[in-house]
């Protein structure tokens, strides 16, 4: 490829539990949880009672804002539990799975006859829209707007994560399907990025009717948001629409096969997976229905997601809508002996040269989750954009959100980056700290001053 | 192992919230945060982080600073021991270091780091480790016959006045151990220059006639002054070597380039000081150096400038401070130039000032942001432009 765009900066996270690409059991699910927390500054409005029975495909849940945008059960069966939090916040609509599973039919439909306004109501009415994502902000995206481009990763950078080669190999056809129809909603064409050193091996470079980049580098290459910025930044006043592969293969089945089918092949991973693999469910099954990879969840934490940005979902808790992986691994809640005194740390990572990693490249860690430290204000200054492959200034950034000035916020590139982006600068910082909290703070700051 | 553990885990509870000794709270912590890495886990973002910490990357200046304060207690005894002509071997020259050197130390860490527990105490902090590479560095960059009271005044100024009212360790402006040699200097002046306040003793036999071992007196021909103080090629040629070995009187850790250009490779090597920086303030020094060379403002070739007074020690150990600098890799080579081309400028073209890499530091460390501040301005001009374009 003559244009790929190579990036030096970055990071791949030596952990190990890389699932292995065979998978171990297909889940049958028991309770699945539909979960509004997994959608930014969503307040859902809720469409059944407990009891209701419901088909997969069902929608359960709705946005207040915009009430066509509605979210469906992944599974049909019944309504058993709505589960609220502080001042009633809805946290999760519990679903006990029927044995077989029956699916609303919303009719196969053949994409190149419809139009846009066609595509988004199917779309919208199978509970599949919140699949789309806006950016800035990392939203779901607004269903009136009509966006820039839509960017689409085919690859994962993302430490564990599921091989998209193997987990979506079945899906070729959806996908194409999906692009097709997505292509409709914009003028800027569906852009799809791929990686260099695999892009031949990949089936989808064949992928018809989309714009294709190919990066080369470390984590975070694989981001969505770091291909953007250097395809085409986002400028204020933009928003561009992006979507994952996975997400892009369930709106295609929507299309084929008229069903709204999340099924998925889900990686489990992490040092504490026992021969990690991957195995067939839903989005919103249990923790429990995976116990053939722990043995004892004592001290375990249980990841939706990659262990950079996954959410603590505890061994009672369910996986998220957009997520096809699990991390599994240790609590670190053990104190260490003049740990950072020791002149070598073999059991440990880290990126720093005053540690000794670098000699062993190859390592692969069993990473726990101890914070290393104590919080501290930010000291050194180098280290976060050795991780960050934009030309942006991450601790200016971050410093305009604590300071919550959004003029500063906006000039630093607070349209261009979510959470994920910056994960890596989390990682590496040893001031310990919670830098993706902090654009979390500053996106919902942003969302409340300019919405 | 697990016996200390269990003693620690034992003692905690009368020293939280509430406790009998709750008051040393911070104290505590800091000892126990010391001993063992925290039990603490990440809560949200990132589950794993790496295991490097704040503690990691300040002993690591701590350790780059050792060679230079070795021989800074060396090279007190034996200039101590050439000044009173006594001629004292090894053991001798270094017993007299200690005794000179380990005072400024302990007067530093006790009032500096005394500070800030109280001070991380009252705000509810963890104590930061940001002082023990600046209670390191004091002593190392004052003459080794400062007094005690004055050192301790000028580190509680610095610690209090430069970092703590601006919120600790990460918010300071200026670079707190120059900050306190400042204070010093403008405080005290008769203390801190002229001839005689570099050579441990000899303040103390000049006022009164006695000295840790005299002999017979200061030797003839005795001058104490450092390279600095007659800067002229003919003086100072036959002591280049000297000068690079480090063997002429100076504030205690600046002398040697060798034992701080160990300490350089260490923190270039680990990543924790900024090459950009010492490399861009060497040939800023160079190119000023040079230039006075050439118009005359000087006999000196350039390269003396690097090898006198405290140019080395301040381009490697304090204009690199990740806080104090300039934080943008742009940023950072346009500071570092100005730092090494302002210390030579003050030294060849101020006669009041015979070294300038302490105004320069503290000079640059003032503009920093706002070197910063238009580096970042043209690179998101710049982006824009090409945005636009594309």
């Amino acid at each position: 490829m003559s244009n790929n765009i190579y990036l030096k900066k970055g990071l791949d996270l030596p952990i190990s539990g890389v699932a292995a690409q065979t998978t171990k059991k297909v889940i049958v699910p028991d309770v699945v949880a539909v979960k509004p927390t997994d959608f930014r500054g969503l307040v859902p409005k809720l469409l059944v009672r407990e009891g209701d029975k419901v088909l997969a495909g069902t929608p359960v849940l709705a946005d207040k804002m915009s009430q066509n945008v509605l979210f469906a059960s992944p599974v049909s069966g019944t309504v058993a539990e709505v589960v609220r939090g502080e001042k009633r916040k809805l946290l999760e609509v519990r679903i006990k799975a029927d044995e077989k599973q029956e699916y609303v039919d919303y009719g196969v439909r053949k994409v190149a006859d419809m139009t846009a306004e066609q595509i988004k109501e199917a779309i919208l009415a199978a509970g599949l829209w919140p699949a789309i994502q806006q950016r800035p902000y990392g939203i779901i995206a607004n269903p009136e707007a009509k966006p820039k481009a839509i960017f689409v990763s085919a690859f994962s950078t993302a430490p564990l994560a599921a091989n998209a080669e193997y987990a979506l190999r079945e899906d070729y056809e959806h996908i194409q399907t999906a692009v097709n129809a997505l292509g409709k909603l914009t003028d800027g064409g569906v852009h799809m990025s791929f990686n260099s050193e695999n892009y031949s091996g990949t089936p989808f470079h064949r992928l018809e009717n989309v714009i294709q980049h190919t990066f080369t580098g470390k984590h975070p290459a694989g981001n969505v948001g770091v291909q953007i910025h250097h395809i085409s930044p986002i400028q204020k006043g933009e928003t561009v629409w992006t979507v994952s592969l996975l997400m892009l293969a369930a709106i295609g089945k929507l299309f084929n096969t008229g069903k709204y089918d999340v099924r998925r092949k889900i990686a489990v991973t992490g040092p504490k997976a026992e021969n990690p693999a991957y195995v067939e469910g839903y989005p919103g099954i249990a923790m429990k229905d995976l116990k053939d990879f722990y043995s004892s969840a004592e001290n375990l934490r249980f990841v939706s997601g990659d262990v950079l940005t996954g959410t603590n979902v505890g061994v009672e808790g369910f996986l998220g809508f957009a997520d096809n992986q699990v991390t599994i691994l240790e609590e670190g809640n053990k104190y260490e002996l003049l740990g950072w005194a020791k002149p070598v740390r073999c059991s440990q990572f880290s990126t720093s040269r005053t540690y000794f990693s670098w000699l062993t490249p190859n390592k692969k860690y069993d990473m726990d989750t101890n914070l290393h430290g104590g919080p501290r204000a930010f000291v050194v200054n180098d280290v976060y954009s050795k991780v960050l492959p934009m030309d942006l200034y991450p601790v200016y950034l971050l410093k305009a959100c604590l300071a919550n000035d959004i003029d500063k916020m906006e000039k630093f590139g607070i349209y261009e980056v979510l959470e994920e982006d910056l994960a890596l600068c989390e990682y590496v910082c040893p001031s310990k700290i919670y830098i993706q909290q902090i654009i979390t703070d500053g996106i919902a700051l942003m969302l409340k001053e300019m919405c | 192992m697990n016996g200390l553990r269990n003693f620690v885990d034992k003692i905690k509870p009368t020293f939280e919230k509430g406790g009998k000794l709750g008051f040393l709270h911070s104290t505590f912590d800091a000892f126990e945060t010391f001993l063992f890495v925290p039990n603490t886990v990440t809560r949200r973002g990132a589950h794993v982080r790496d295991c490097v910490d704040l503690k990691r990357v300040m002993i690591m200046v701590v350790i780059a600073l050792v060679p230079a304060m070795l021989f800074g207690i060396w090279n007190t005894g034996y200039q101590h021991s050439l000044a009173f002509g006594l001629d004292w071997g090894f053991w001798n020259i270094v017993l007299y270091g200690l005794v000179k050197v380990l005072p400024l130390y302990i007067v530093s860490y006790l009032v500096g780091l005394g500070i800030e527990f109280v001070s991380a105490q009252i705000q509810g902090h963890e104590v930061n480790e940001g002082y023990l590479v600046s209670g390191m560095l004091i002593p190392l960059i004052v003459p080794v016959d400062v007094p005690l009271w004055m050192l301790a005044i000028a580190v509680a100024f610095a610690v209090i006045i430069g970092k703590e009212v601006f919120g600790g360790t990460g918010m300071n402006i200026w670079n707190p151990a120059l900050l306190t040699r400042a204070f010093l200097f403008f405080s005290y002046p008769s203390r801190m220059s002229g001839d005689t306040v570099w050579t441990g003793g000899v303040t103390r036999f000049m006022n009164e006639g006695v000295a840790y071992q005299a002999g017979n007196g200061l030797v003839d021909g005795f001058s104490g002054a450092t390279p600095l103080a007659d800067p002229t090629l003919t003086n100072l040629q036959p002591k280049l070597w000297d000068m690079v070995l480090g063997t002429i009187p100076g504030s205690v850790g600046e002398t040697s380039v060798i034992a701080i250009l160990i300490g350089a490779f260490i923190l270039i090597w680990t990543g924790v000081a900024s090459w950009k920086i010492m490399v861009s303030s060497v040939v800023g020094g160079l190119a000023i150096g040079y230039l006075g060379y050439a118009v005359g403002a000087t006999d000196l070739p350039g390269y003396y400038q690097l090898v006198m007074g405290g140019f080395l020690f301040g381009t490697v150990f304090m204009a690199t401070d990740p806080v104090t600098s300039a934080q943008t890799e742009c940023g950072k080579w346009i500071y570092g130039f100005l730092v090494g081309a302002l210390a030579v400028t003050v030294r060849l073209w101020n006669p009041g000032y015979p070294e300038g890499m302490m105004l320069a530091i503290l000079l640059m460390n003032t503009f920093a942001p706002l070197i910063d501040h238009y580096v970042i301005e043209g690179s998101i001009k710049r982006r824009a432009k090409k945005v636009k374009i594309a």
